[in-house]
């Protein structure tokens, strides 16, 4: 954990912005923001836990954050140079991987599990021989716990964990530093679940990875991550160290998240209070003014729709993005 | 007598590959006004069984044996017709999808008065206010104006509101929610879930709860069965089951789910992928994953196993350890229990 704090920044995200054009009419179109000026950083060997509710924009933090999305504005710093062009990109896309949250959508049936893991290290020619790129093969399947068997085998021949696990030696075949683990655990049953997180956590170990680890179950996100970012309708809302924010969240919107996670322990459950959050994420076409999360905020008063509330340290590597933070807490 | 009984109960399907059992030798009581959780991972027969109570299975599905008595009648065997009595009158069911059990060609108005001009006298204009009502009951705002829009147009979460709408609209004895908020976001499934305790304590059913998530469970459940590849593993109060486990499979579970307490720590999952429900091991479904297997594991199903009043386990595992230091009295003898030998399972 201390080394963590002291080590360098691997990956650094000045307020990202990310616009759809969205078709509402003929010729007419709208911006969709899905992530609206985002700024976080991540340690060498860390991992970031991303959380929020579906439509928030944390895949979209994920993708952009790659480039997979060609970002609307904002800047990403790798390893201390930015990553501006198209060669940039190339470039970091060897040190950057990803994996993607349905095994089952995202490994083309049609190819063998050699050659989808084989396709990463054709496309940067990491290999010299057939016979390199073979062992190279065998020993990321290894790497993963697939069975050197399988090799020759198609995806649909595989369970739901296994088939992560392909994914995620894929991932790991161009020998990543940075890794963007988009739900990779949410479509699996609870005991294969467990040793899939189990895998990220030796992988990251023995590899030395950085993990920028996106879910919804803030159990399994506060299990695996050092620190945790909460987002909300395309912004971050707060972020802090995992037992920081588990133990004392401090802006409105992760106290109620937090609070609705149901604890697999019934005496606790029985006694625990939930605060039941009223209505539901409004539409990232049609934000509110000021503060987004104000329509469902228990604490909403006027100038909560007046201003955006700034991202701020409200003490040491603890930022939180709300007008009426000292009054609630 | 309880409000449901179910006593081995058997469902198979019948497939180009051979007879699949999903369901094999289930037995429970679910009391009048509880609330009883079915937990299992995917493929465990949960959802079958609700499907088999309900009697909707798939065309290729079949119930081979065993009986389901609801207050006292036996529905294995009833006609079509007095089963369409029960089915969504008496006994209602949530959809873990509230996305594709809606009807996307008609409003949320004609859906419920469907199910209103099918069960009950309400009909016109009367059954049009009942359905304004309902909406109401489920906290969708607005009902007057949801009753005429289209399932495409209500968030994830408003969809299930109405789907529980629906499912409520004749005051049902026994709701059962087939994993109905998985589909749902934390914060929305908070909502759902008050909002079926409530109505719970409000209209005095009876809840079957089936869900994969330890979590909801702990919080909704009063007492639990935990089923694994179509058998019952272990059953009994909530408490019990959380604090008390008899079953290698339950303790697998709860050791695999991260807590809080378990940050920092290794978790211990379950080894091995799950069962092909064609090609069952003879002894307990759950041997070839289980880390303490005996041999007697893989070729004989286990005892009932009567822990105390509240609580039954079928493991093998459990059974020796239990009978050994005298705090287990088995409900039927064993006799092989003298082979205490672990076997070795790869």
């Amino acid at each position: 954990m201390n080394n963590i704090l002291t080590a360098q920044n691997l990956l650094e995200v000045n307020n990202l912005k990310q616009y759809f054009d969205i078709n509402t009419g003929f010729f007419r179109s709208k911006a969709l923001k899905a992530v609206d000026g985002v700024s976080f950083n991540i340690r060498e060997g860390e991992t970031l836990g991303l959380v929020g509710e579906s439509g928030c924009g944390k895949t979209t933090v994920g993708r952009s954050v790659l480039h997979l999305y060609e970002p609307t504005e904002g800047e990403i710093w790798f390893k201390g140079k930015e990553i501006k062009n198209d060669k940039d990109i190339a470039n970091f896309r060897q040190h950057a991987t990803m994996v993607f949250q349905d095994p089952y959508s995202s490994l083309n049936p049609r190819m063998t599990v050699a050659d989808i893991i084989g396709e990463p290290l054709d496309v940067h020619k990491l290999n010299s021989s057939k016979k390199e790129r073979k062992e190279h093969i065998l020993d990321l399947m290894d790497k993963v716990g697939l069975n050197s068997e399988h090799a020759a085998r198609y995806s649909h021949e595989f369970s739901g964990g296994q088939r992560q696990r392909i994914g995620i030696a894929r991932a790991l075949a161009v020998n990543p530093d940075f890794m963007v683990c988009d739900e990779p655990v949410s479509a699996l049953d609870v005991s294969i679940q467990a040793q899939v997180i189990n895998m990220f956590e030796e992988l990251q170990e023995d590899l030395g990875l950085t993990y920028l680890f996106i879910a919804h179950d803030l159990l399994v996100v506060r299990h695996i991550s050092d620190r945790i970012a909460v987002m909300y309708l395309g912004k971050l809302v707060e972020m802090s160290s995992a037992t920081e924010i588990y133990d004392h969240p401090l802006h409105p919107y992760s106290k109620s998240l937090i609070s609705a996670v149901p604890v697999p322990d019934p005496r606790i459950a029985r006694a625990h209070e939930r605060i039941v959050l009223k209505g539901e994420i409004p539409s990232p076409l049609d934000t509110p003014s000021g503060c987004g999360f104000r329509t469902r905020c228990p604490y909403a008063i006027e100038c909560c729709a007046e201003s955006v509330p700034e991202f701020e340290e409200v003490h040491a590597g603890h930022f939180v993005a709300c007008h009426r933070v000292d009054e609630i807490n | 007598m309880a409000l449901l009984e179910v006593r081995n109960l058997h469902t198979s399907f019948f497939t180009d590959a051979g007879e699949v059992k999903a369901v094999n030798g289930l037995s429970f009581d679910l009391e009048y006004g509880k609330v009883l959780g079915i937990v299992g991972e995917s493929g465990s027969g949960k959802s079958v069984t609700a499907y088999s109570i309900m009697q909707i299975l798939a065309p290729t599905g079949k119930i081979v044996s065993g009986s389901i008595k609801f207050d006292g009648q036996e529905l294995i065997g009833i006609s079509e017709k007095e089963m369409r009595n029960i089915r969504g009158k008496r006994i209602s069911i949530i959809f873990q999808d509230p996305m594709t059990s809606l009807n996307p060609v008609y409003n949320i108005g004609h859906q419920l008065v469907e199910a209103l001009k099918l069960h009950t006298n309400y009909t016109g204009s009367a059954a049009r206010q009942r359905a304004v009502e309902l909406l109401r009951l489920v906290n969708v705002n607005e009902p007057q104006k949801r009753i005429k829009q289209y399932p495409y147009e209500l968030s994830g979460g408003m969809r299930q509101r109405v789907m529980i709408a629906m499912a409520l609209a004749c005051e049902p004895d026994i709701l059962i929610a087939d994993e109905p908020t998985t589909a749902l976001d934390v914060t929305i499934q908070a909502q759902i879930l008050e909002l079926m305790n409530s109505l719970q304590d409000e209209i005095g059913m009876s809840i079957i709860m089936i869900t994969h998530d330890l979590g909801v469970v702990a919080q909704m459940c009063d007492e639990v069965v935990v089923m694994y590849a179509g058998e019952i593993c272990e059953q009994g109060t909530a408490d019990e089951i959380y604090y008390n486990p008899h079953h290698e499979y339950t303790k697998g579970l709860l050791n695999s789910i991260p807590t809080v307490a378990s940050a920092g720590t290794k978790l211990k999952p379950i080894s091995g992928t799950p069962i092909d429900l064609l090609n069952m091991p003879e002894g307990c479904p759950f041997a070839p994953r289980c880390n303490e297997a005996m041999k007697i594991c893989l070729g004989k199903h286990a005892p009932k196993m009567q822990i105390n009043d509240e609580h039954i386990a079928y493991c093998w595992v459990n059974v020796r350890e239990g009978v050994a230091d005298g705090s287990i009295v088995l409900a039927e003898p064993a006799d092989t229990l003298a082979d205490k030998e672990v076997a070795v399972y790869e």
